[in-house]
């Protein structure tokens, strides 16, 4: 983070960890820094478990009705019976890991690693480490530790300011 | 010719455009990058990735499936 550029800048605003919802932010986030932004991410709630050093992140369908997936040339989607069964979290979880392998898609430990290298400045909540139990050795070394004025401040200054 | 090729073909957005950045940084100014890709959102973001970082799009070419894209890197 360069505090003397006349570089545009984001602030996002990262609440959801699943391995769906942990795309986008950091799509985004990485992105905006190639393209020569300041990029701060924020971490709350559930979002705070993709600071962890070791990433096990899962999804399941169960309650999301536009979770469609591509199979034999046509789109299912997975009863929430089903999906609610044991065994349905780890299923669907492979399912996507395989899709985005075989597509091109970047795994979210690589696009941290890019954003972590481009010098996205990474915030962890505190009241969530402190809601949750999480110890700051649980997660990644770079973000620093901060509350909501932390992300006041960087908001107040950036271009663009997400909530994802 | 352009003076580096970068293949990022089979890669997924955003990858074309990180990999590009990545390279354009190690290259001095004025010098050019080929980037293959077979992204069709590329065509897109690659014009969007030069205006904004205000490197020139000197050409944008389609083969097939394979884009190509020659991007000067001039900031």
């Amino acid at each position: 983070m360069s505090e003397d550029t006349n570089a545009k800048s984001m602030s996002i605003i990262v609440t959801k960890g699943t391995l769906d919802w942990a795309y986008p932010p950091f799509i985004l986030a990485t992105t905006a820094a190639a393209m020569g932004l300041d990029v701060t991410m924020f971490f709350t709630f559930y979002g705070l478990v993709l600071l962890k050093k070791d990433l096990n992140l899962k999804v399941n369908p169960l309650g999301n009705a536009s979770m469609e997936m591509p199979m034999a040339g046509m789109h299912m989607a997975m009863p929430n019976i089903l999906a609610a069964m044991p065994g349905a979290t780890a299923l669907t979880t492979t399912m996507m890991k395989n899709m985005i392998k075989k597509k091109g898609v970047a795994s979210i430990e690589e696009l941290r690693d890019l954003a972590i290298e481009a010098d996205v400045n990474m915030i962890a909540c505190q009241m969530t480490m402190d809601l949750f139990e999480y110890k700051r050795e649980d997660m990644i070394d770079g973000p620093s530790v901060g509350g909501a004025a932390s992300w006041v401040e960087v908001a107040t200054k950036s271009d663009i300011n997400l909530y994802i | 010719m352009a003076d580096q090729v970068l293949d990022a073909k089979g890669l997924n957005c955003p990858l074309p455009i990180l990999r590009t950045k990545k390279a354009l940084k190690d290259m001095p100014t004025g010098a050019t990058l080929e980037v293959l890709a077979t992204d069709p959102g590329a065509v897109k973001d690659f014009e969007a990735f030069c205006r904004t970082t205000g490197n020139e799009l000197v050409s944008s070419n389609v083969n097939g499936t394979v884009y190509s894209f020659v991007i000067k890197h001039t900031a």
